[in-house]
């Protein structure tokens, strides 16, 4: 199990690697000057040039390259065109909003996802069946920012029950995990009852029926830990997308997360924070992944590691 | 007479689909006392597996529901009760602990992420109200009762760490846990090998007769029937055709589906003394008896005798790696197949018999080169192609062609029959267009089938049917060897026995040679000239079929044999020694290779492999 998680992390280095060339080569190949951008419009020439070499850009690509990468080594991201904070910083400060916010979305809407797509499966094609399925269906295509408003409307505006906007107290997170969450339950809803109607079909399901023993115990302990496998990767892909700090969300509540980060990064071309976050997006998704594959080991004894 | 246990009177059972109302089960009657076997027979359809679950009441759960009659069962108190109406709660109480029952596939039937204690300790638990720790000791003595090798270390193991025959002890563990009144049985014995199925009838009839226990056995084994059986009930289509004790069923049967059903079940040394291999004389369901035993087929060409066989293989060896560690290191190997050599001659069938695992249809993958080989040689037709490059060996596929198993998996859902068979001829370059169509109608007409069943898909075909249509697949080509690989192990024995039948008669008509494959010696029987007998990737034993099955020499062939249940009542084996032996693991660490005993010639053309293999010999 160590070892196999050893050889994981290790696997790690190459991917990280090539995630942060790809991206090193698509900020550099998009249209736009940065120095211009940094130095402002009013700048000379000289100044911009002067600017561009303070930011190291007129240097050879590779060699800019091999900064970029050194400057990873040492925790060292660059600093941002744009606030002229060092990037590891602009980062820190935005990531637990938009992590605490991710966490309490994922909370609520796995356990009211799942609960709902259990009951769908046990009462298949029956009138829980349906009302869980509509709403699944409601939440996946009624759009989040239509919802957040929605919500706002009902409970800040009209009966002045929560705050609008802000991360500052408990308060301000329920709106924004409702909104943020509603889709992931709706998506848990329908992942869970198909994989539990599978389930429930399986010979030992029938075996744990000849027993005797009442359908609560063979649905949740005899299918319950079956069907959570399909879940569980699920879960870990929603909370990958999550992380990454939805745009939409985070503009309607004013957020301070790391989505708004990259909208504001990627509109003033602030390639040292670009390059940082989309490194830290797949560094999560990968660690996430690593996560839900022990998580299959802990759930099903016949995963073996290798 | 003491009052049966459990008594079925005029049961109906109907399921209903959006569209219609099919009926699974109609007006059955039968009676079960204590300490009585009654086996439940037919083929697949027949509504036997519908019947066990109406008792269990578990029909529901598959969209079943009971329409009519009545399930009467005799309660530990002498009082009776009709399942048929008994509510939720009375039945939960009955399952698992009166009434308990064993399912077809021990592989899927336990669950795989409990313990196999717990999985028996739990009913326990639930109903004889008992601790933690005494279900559990409960559990130890159920599985040291059902004979498990090292009990308390399988207390604390997982499904798939066992083996078929030792799950399947686990699910008689915990369907005996609770003493229950009646064990309903359903085909216990299917999945497994024939030397654990032994040694499962053999543990179930014992612990029979120590609890009193009355059995309903399901079946479509004729032969098992025969060893197990008091009385047997014949169903087909979901009603019961005739019922009576064993021996008057095999003996006399008075219906036309029975004595159909019979005719078509392999019997093994019903060749007893016979050279050449021989068509089923089946009983059509019409009454007539298929034109069979007129024209005994022709011996093979005698290329076999002194000149060149069609097929030479010489120590053909395939092994599969096993990666392990960080790295992914080989450590150990799969020696599937080591040193196996046999020859094939024209119009000849070799059957290759052995246990799961033994190599055998491995031996036949490598013949086609669907798997690497590690050595050897194979010359087809004096051309070896086991070094042949891989363009090279192409045009020859065209004379070598295989059968498998399932007719389900091996026909691509989304392609015609027509398309499936006509596909070789496409690649090859043989025919295209009406050419190829018209040899389609041709190859449709051979199998049995008619051309118009080209523009229909698999899903319209039943199982006998599509086994046709892979047949005529694999003769598109005009192939000079057929592998068949367990071609005939998932039908049904009365399909069974047709196709077994179609291959002799295309043997005869086309001189083809065929290796096959298969577990069941009774089918091997029938169709071979020749038998090979495969053991941990070795053949331990090679002849004519006569002197192979006439005069077995290997122990391990002798005990294969004495293993096949015969479908005779009256040649049933019941004191067997009870065993639990296991067949040894072909996984070796690297550097550890078998032993290849050299085979010594004990009779005209009958070699024997002289060594102990694996210990036990």
């Amino acid at each position: 199990m160590l070892q196999y998680i050893a050889k994981r992390l290790v696997g790690l280095v190459p991917t990280l690697l090539l995630v942060g060339l790809l991206v090193f080569l698509f900020v550099h190949l998009l249209p736009g000057d940065p120095a211009r951008l940094a130095a402002g419009p009013e700048a000379t020439p000289e100044t911009v040039a002067l600017v561009r070499s303070d930011l190291g850009l007129d240097q050879p690509l590779p060699r800019q390259f091999a900064r970029f990468l050194n400057g990873v080594v040492h925790w060292d991201f660059g600093t941002s065109l744009r606030t002229k904070r060092p990037v590891a910083t602009e980062i820190g400060d935005r990531f637990m909003p938009t992590f605490w916010l991710t966490l309490w979305s994922m909370a609520w809407s796995v356990a009211i996802g799942m609960t709902i797509g259990i009951l769908s499966a046990v009462w298949r094609n029956r009138w829980p069946d349906r009302v869980g399925m509509t709403l699944a269906v409601s939440g996946i295509s009624f759009p989040a920012f239509a919802l957040g408003m929605v919500l706002m409307q009902i409970f800040s505006v009209e009966l002045g029950w929560l705050p609008t906007v802000g991360d500052d107290t408990w308060r301000h997170y329920i709106l924004p995990s409702l909104t943020l969450g509603a889709a992931v339950a709706a998506i848990m809803a329908r992942f869970t009852r198909s994989s539990f109607v599978d389930i429930l079909g399986e010979d030992y399901i029938r075996t744990a029926r000849a027993k005797g023993l009442d359908e609560r115990r063979v649905v949740i302990k005899h299918g319950m830990r079956n069907a959570l496998i399909p879940v569980v990767t699920m879960m870990g892909l929603q909370f990958g997308f999550l992380l990454g700090g939805s745009i939409v969300v985070e503009k309607v509540f004013n957020w301070p997360g790391l989505g708004r980060l990259l909208v504001d990064a990627v509109d003033m071309r602030d390639y040292p924070v670009i390059q940082a976050l989309v490194l830290l997006f797949s560094l999560e998704f990968i660690l996430i992944n690593l996560i839900v594959d022990i998580l299959y080991g802990i759930i099903n004894p016949t995963i073996r590691y290798r | 007479m003491a009052l049966p246990v459990l008594s079925v009177r005029d049961l109906t059972v109907h399921f209903a689909t959006t569209e219609r109302v099919v009926t699974a089960v109609r007006s059955l009657s039968f009676d079960i006392t204590a300490g009585e076997t009654v086996a439940i027979v037919g083929e697949s359809g027949s509504g036997k597996s519908v019947t066990a679950l109406s008792i269990m009441r578990l029909v529901e759960h598959g969209g079943g529901r009971i329409a009519t009659g009545g399930i009467d069962f005799t309660r530990a108190d002498d009082s009776t009760l009709d399942l048929a109406q008994a509510d939720a709660v009375t039945m939960q109480s009955i399952r698992g602990a009166e009434i308990a029952m064993i399912f077809q596939e021990p592989m899927t039937s336990l669950n795989p992420v409990f313990t196999v204690g717990e999985q028996i300790a739990e009913s326990i638990r639930f109903h004889q109200r008992k601790d933690f720790a005494a279900a559990r000791a409960e559990a130890l003595r159920m599985l040291e009762q059902v004979r498990m090798p090292e009990a308390r270390r399988a207390l604390d193991r997982y499904p798939h760490q066992l083996s078929g025959g030792m799950r399947q002890r686990v699910m008689i563990a915990m369907a005996l846990s609770c003493k229950p009144r009646l064990l309903l049985a359903d085909e216990p014995t299917t999945a497994l090998d024939v030397t654990i199925q032994a040694q499962i009838l053999t543990l179930m009839r014992l612990l029979q007769d120590e609890m009193h226990m009355a059995v309903m056995f399901i079946t479509h084994d004729m032969g098992v029937v025969a060893e197990v059986a008091d009385r047997v009930v014949v169903m087909y289509r979901g009603e019961k055709v005739e019922d009576g004790p064993t021996e008057r069923i095999f003996a006399a049967p008075s219906q036309r589906y029975t004595k159909s059903l019979l005719s078509a079940v392999p019997r093994l040394g019903s060749l007893k003394g016979e050279d050449l291999p021989r068509k089923f004389p089946l009983v059509l369901l019409d009454g007539r008896s298929a034109p069979d035993t007129a024209p005994p087929p022709k011996p093979p060409s005698p290329s076999r005798r002194g000149g060149t066989p069609l097929l030479k293989v010489r120590g053909l060896t395939t092994r599969f790696d096993v990666k392990s560690g960080l790295f992914g290191r080989i450590r150990r190997r799969v020696h599937a197949v080591e040193g196996v050599s046999f020859d094939l001659g024209a119009g000849e069938t070799l059957g290759l018999v052995g246990e799961s695992g033994c190599g055998k249809s491995t031996t036949g993958r490598s013949l086609l080169r669907l798997v690497d080989i590690a050595g050897g040689s194979m010359e087809l037709d004096g051309k070896d192609i086991a070094t042949m490059g891989s363009s090279e060996f192409r045009p020859l596929r065209r004379d070598i062609q295989i059968i498998f198993q399932d007719p389900f998996a091996s026909l691509d859902p989304r392609l015609t029959a027509g398309f499936s068979i006509a596909e070789p001829l496409y690649v090859h370059g043989v025919a295209r267009g009406s050419e190829a169509e018209e040899r389609v109608a041709w190859l449709l007409r051979h199998v049995g089938l008619t051309p118009d069943h080209a523009q229909r898909y698999p899903h319209e075909f039943s199982g006998g049917q599509r086994q046709r249509i892979a047949i005529a697949r694999a003769l598109a080509l005009q192939p000079k060897i057929i592998v068949a690989d367990e071609a005939v192990s998932a039908l049904d024995v009365s399909i069974q026995a047709q196709i077994v039948n179609l291959l002799i008669d295309l043997q005869d008509e086309f001189g083809l040679s065929f290796l096959f494959i298969s577990h069941d010696m009774a089918v091997v029987e029938r169709v071979s000239h020749r038998v090979a007998v495969m053991y941990l990737g070795q053949i331990v034993e090679i002849g004519p079929r006569r002197a192979v099955f006439d005069n077995p020499q290997h122990p391990y062939t002798r005990k294969l044999m004495s293993a096949v249940p015969v479908a005779d009542p009256a040649r049933r084996q019941r004191k067997r020694e009870l065993s639990s032996e296991e067949i040894p693991s072909p996984i070796r660490v690297i550097g550890d290779n078998p032993v290849v005993a050299p085979l010594v010639e004990v009779g005209p053309g009958h070699f024997v492999a002289r060594h102990r293999v694996g210990g036990a010999y």
